[in-house]
């Protein structure tokens, strides 16, 4: 309701400045009226006009009249105005026949509009790269040579062939297939993309681990890389996992690919790691595509006024990463930089966190709230049961006899009234139920229609309409379910139909009003952990308005920042702790507890109370959401000859000595990778190690470009623009060497020298044996630790003691506890730009409750019956700690029940499966509503 | 037996099952007929008395899906 949508929307102009800007939006004609349109798709049924399906990446052909795909968002047809025959040529009109809605507009036109707001999110994505000018890859010259956005179609039960994997040269399934990684990206010689697309390695592990689920007998699968970079949270492990799964990762760049015998499939060419030609023929080969700034991302630069990087993408700094250099313009996602989902779905918070707080004083002003009439009250009528059988279309009606489901409803105990409609989601359905429900007096509704999953909301809203609660509503799914499953058998599907009306309507008759249930909201926040991250959240919070608690376990804000020198665009760190510190520090609304340590944690989402220990004296703070920013600290070896001599250092100790300029009487300096990352212990990948170590390898060549500076490194990972400090490494005569962990270096240290060991499979295996003045190595990173805090809040961690989000792409920042949300490096390693993107984004999801006075639930929840008798078997059981135990007095006797918490339980109903009283019920799915269907359904036997 | 058509019930949980239910008809996939599914909020909810229940009932199966 307070999101307006402009959809076939192009940006003309931007005026104004930050706080009030005025859009002028083109929105191009989509000759459908959205009001009307009911998206039953007879529009794109009847089209006789063909054209290649964008969505599908060319490989199959849809309708002048569509949908880009099956999500939509809004769900709403479109004509093609270029493609439709009517709009070209003035004739066939076939879907203005058809539509049940008049929903076509051929005259419909161009409209220009001005939209004034406070401030503007760019979020247009990014441009996949074009590989068609790639002669050596035979990309469209040779059939089996595909793009992995294509190859995604292709292998997509929703793409055109179903799921089931085929080749587009002889339509066979492939056996042998390849994937050629970084085409487009980490190429300064043919394209001149000299980032890393970040993303790649992954989808292409992905791409063939799905491929081999989806494939029968044996395939052979090959990935063909520079370096693979899997750097994200969990993503290691699924690299090992891939490799164990039967997948080869060969490390090379093939130079030509040439098309397969017969014109299928493909050959392709490339120098091994030890120099040898390789010539393999595999049945398809798969362009692992980058990632390249929108194609209208210069005129939108231009239009609006901000800049862009010399890659195309958004220009920004570490401290404000979603800040274009226009005041109050911010950008998210991949046009950033590139970036993978839960990174661009936190920058999208992260976004919405600076336009909120920037928009903090005006916050409320033009929101709206919807009205609802005043609720009938049903108690003690008999159940009058109105049933509304769809046949959306000929969806259902095309295999199941609605009429006769109708008819058999009609003879249901308890159904007073039961139309067929053409569609029941329709605007004109939703008021013609609304008026037969008041005309009729009925209390229960039945729709058997589609799932309750998509369509059950719009049902309860229209209940709400006509003043019944909006529980009082069942669906029967008699499409998704029924006549899209059974088109080959429409007697059965039918005989279907009637049971799954008949088990709906025996439910109906059971359900009850709920009532509407919320929690008071405490607006206040507390952060826990005083680093970047936890003071960019508070600040952040602080900014909307809304009072703060910060906690730090030491007696100073900052954390491991202090000990950071530059990030890895160049700026200093230090200042930038000195002004967030100061701002933090003096801010009316934050109160800072050093020296703090949290003690308990009791409550749930919008009422929080904990105790929280301050240098030896108690305090109680009250809160309604939290943010956990607890940190994670540098790994402290014990191999390498760490500890033993003063000449071998982790990151941190040698970026005291670089800072001082101490490290420029050095010759020679060795770099070792992966210390304590991505082994038994820690299958993980600490994702900043190789781009700190690229930085400091640079420093020290331009400290002293004679200096021999060596990494040993198992993959180098410098993902997205971090890539330019490797290629300039490299340019400054860094010498990169691999080694893989069964052969890892060996290190002796004696005086003021080390002994660096390792076989370069470069020079066919050879030992180098380098005599170094310092040895670097990259070390984890390691959480801080958060045991106590995790049994608090009942919230979890990994494996590898990473707090665990909520969903890893779609809720990144939120804990699986409602109200807590997370932030920096104890969620994973990250480097200090998307630390801070991170804590903005917990700032913006803390925002979206701290924002209401009280909160709704669902009234779908648990609800202690008289019959408990306090046994507990249900407290332990429960999932989300919702149930604890209480004493009652009752004629002078003690006794036990257990009680609920409505804002902890997520309705799941384990406690109502474990109670052998029926004491517990869960509202909405009780006992006797369960039997009834199960009753009900095994009736016509 | 050759023509033996059992009927089963299903308690479907609304977040996976029930969803894959969903997905199953917007791929427009074929199963036979012979399950009819009753949505829960999770497949713990399925009280063991539900799944004897409908054994006594007459059911041939019972599949709770979670």
């Amino acid at each position: 309701m307070n999101i307006e949508l402009h959809t076939l929307a192009e940006v003309q102009n931007v005026s104004g400045e930050e706080g009030n800007f005025t859009v002028t939006v083109k929105k191009a004609p989509r000759y459908v009226d959205m009001e009307k349109c009911i998206a039953c798709g007879e529009c794109a049924a009847k089209c006789p006009k063909k054209v290649d399906d964008e969505y599908q990446a060319g490989l199959s052909k849809r309708k002048a009249a569509y949908i880009p795909y099956g999500q939509s968002v809004p769900l709403k047809y479109a004509l093609d105005g270029e493609n439709c025959i009517m709009i070209q040529k003035g004739k066939c009109g076939a879907c203005e026949q058809i539509c049940p809605t008049q929903a076509i507009k051929f005259d419909d036109k161009e409209e220009i509009l001005d939209v004034n707001v406070g401030s503007v999110i760019l979020t247009p994505g990014f441009k996949a790269f074009d590989p068609v000018d790639l002669d050596y890859t035979y990309y469209k010259k040779t059939p089996d040579v595909v793009t992995s956005l294509e190859y995604e179609r292709l292998l997509s039960a929703s793409g055109p062939c179903a799921g089931h994997l085929v080749r587009p040269s002889d339509g066979k399934e492939p056996r042998k297939i390849a994937w050629l990684q970084c085409v487009g990206s980490r190429d300064i010689n043919r394209c001149g993309n000299g980032f890393c697309s970040s993303v790649c390695c992954m989808y292409a592990i992905k791409q063939s681990v799905i491929t081999a689920e989806h494939t029968t007998g044996d395939i052979d699968q090959t990935i063909l890389y520079m370096d693979i970079r899997s750097h994200g949270k969990e993503f290691d492990k699924y690299y090992e996992s891939a490799k164990k799964g039967g997948i080869n990762f060969v490390q090379a760049r093939p130079h030509t690919i040439l098309p397969g015998p017969d014109g299928n499939g493909a050959i392709i060419q490339y120098a091994d790691k030890s120099g040898n030609m390789v010539e393999e023929v595999y049945d398809l080969v798969v362009l692992s595509i980058g990632l390249q700034a929108p194609k209208d991302a210069q005129q939108l630069s231009q239009t609006v006024g901000f800049e862009l990087n010399k890659y195309g993408f958004v220009e920004a700094t570490s401290f404000e990463p979603v800040s274009t250099t226009k005041a109050g313009v911010f950008s998210s996602g991949a046009f950033n930089a590139p970036m993978d989902i839960p990174q661009a779905v936190t920058d999208a918070s992260s976004a919405a966190a600076n336009a909120a707080v920037m928009l903090a004083e005006s916050r409320g002003s033009m929101t709206q709230d919807k009205v609802w009439p005043e609720e009938r009250d049903i108690a003690g009528e008999e159940a009058r049961i109105g049933v509304f059988v769809c046949s959306c279309g000929t969806n259902i009606a095309g295999t199941v006899d609605v009429k006769a489901v109708s008819e058999y409803a009609s003879s249901l105990p308890g159904v007073t009234l039961v139309e067929n409609n053409l569609f029941t989601c329709s605007t004109d359905t939703q008021d013609l139920i609304a008026a037969k429900i008041k005309e009729n007096n009925l209390n229960r509704i039945v729709v058997a229609a589609c799932t309750p999953r998509t369509h059950e909301p719009l049902f309860k809203e229209t209940l709400k309409e006509a003043g019944l609660n909006e529980y009082l509503v069942e669906m029967a799914n008699i499409r998704n379910q029924n006549s899209w499953v059974h088109q080959d058998n429409p007697e059965k599907a039918t005989e279907k139909a009637k049971d799954q009306v008949r088990m709906a309507v025996a439910k109906a008759a059971l359900l009850q009003p709920l009532s509407k249930m919320s929690v008071d909201v405490t607006q206040k926040a507390m952060v826990v952990g005083g680093g970047m991250s936890g003071m960019t959240s508070a600040l952040g919070i602080a900014d909307m308005g809304y009072d703060v608690v910060l906690l730090e376990k030491s007696d100073m804000l900052g954390g491991n920042a202090w000990a950071l020198s530059k990030t890895w665009r160049g700026e200093e760190i230090k200042p930038e702790v000195e002004k967030l510190v100061a701002k933090v520090e003096n801010h009316d609304k934050i109160t800072i507890l050093k020296k703090a340590m949290l003690k308990t944690a009791v409550g749930s989402v919008g009422n929080f109370v904990s105790e929280v220990d301050v240098d030896g004296e108690t305090k109680a703070v009250k809160y309604g959401v939290a943010v956990v920013a607890t940190g994670g600290k540098e790994y402290k070896p014990n191999e390498y000859a760490y500890g033993e001599s003063d000449r071998v250092k982790t990151h941190l100790e040698f970026d005291k000595m670089l800072d001082s300029g101490a490290t420029s009487s050095a010759d020679s300096v060795v770099f070792i990778q992966c210390v304590g990352s991505r082994n038994e212990e820690r299958p993980y990948c600490s994702r900043v190690c190789c781009t700190h170590t690229v930085e400091s390898a640079i420093r020290l060549k331009e400290q002293k470009p004679e200096m021999s500076v060596f990494v040993l490194n198992r993959d180098i990972r410098t993902y997205g623009l971090r890539e330019d400090l490797y290629t300039k490494a490299r340019q400054l005569g860094v010498i990169f060497v691999k080694y893989t962990l069964d052969a890892k270096p060996q290190v002796s240290a004696s005086g003021d020298s080390v002994s660096v060991k390792v076989a370069d499979p470069m020079l066919g295996g050879r030992e180098l044996d380098i005599k170094a003045d310092y040895l670097v190595l990259a070390t984890a990173i390691v959480p801080n630790e958060t045991k106590e805090l995790v049994e608090l809040y009942k919230c979890a961690t990994g494996d590898d003691g990473f707090l665990t989000e909520a969903h890893p792409k779609l809720r990144p920042v939120d804990l699986s506890v409602d109200g807590l949300f997370v932030a920096g490096l104890c969620h994973y390693p990250k480097p200090l730009d998307e630390a801070i993107g991170q804590a903005q984004a917990a700032t913006s999801r803390a925002g979206v409750i701290l924002a209401r006075t009280e909160l709704p639930l669902d009234s779908i929840k648990s609800e202690v019956t008289e019959l408990c008798d306090g046994c507990a078997l249900c407290v332990d059981t429960c999932p989300y700690n919702a149930i604890s135990l209480e004493s009652y007095e009752d004629k002078g006797k003690e006794h036990r029940r257990i009680v609920t918490d409505k804002a902890l339980c997520k309705g799941c109903g384990v406690c109502m499966a474990t109670c052998p009283k029926g004491g517990v019920e869960v509202n909405g799915f009780t006992m006797d509503q369960l039997k009834a269907q199960v009753t009900s359904a095994l009736a016509g036997l | 037996m050759a023509d033996f058509e059992p009927t089963i019930i299903g308690f479907l949980c609304n977040w996976c099952a029930y969803a894959g239910g969903d997905l199953a008809g917007v791929s427009r996939l074929k199963y036979p007929p012979n399950m009819r599914a009753v949505r829960v909020m999770c497949s713990g909810m399925v009280h063991p008395d539900l799944v004897v229940d409908a054994l006594k009932e007459g059911a041939d199966g019972v599949i709770v899906m979670g």
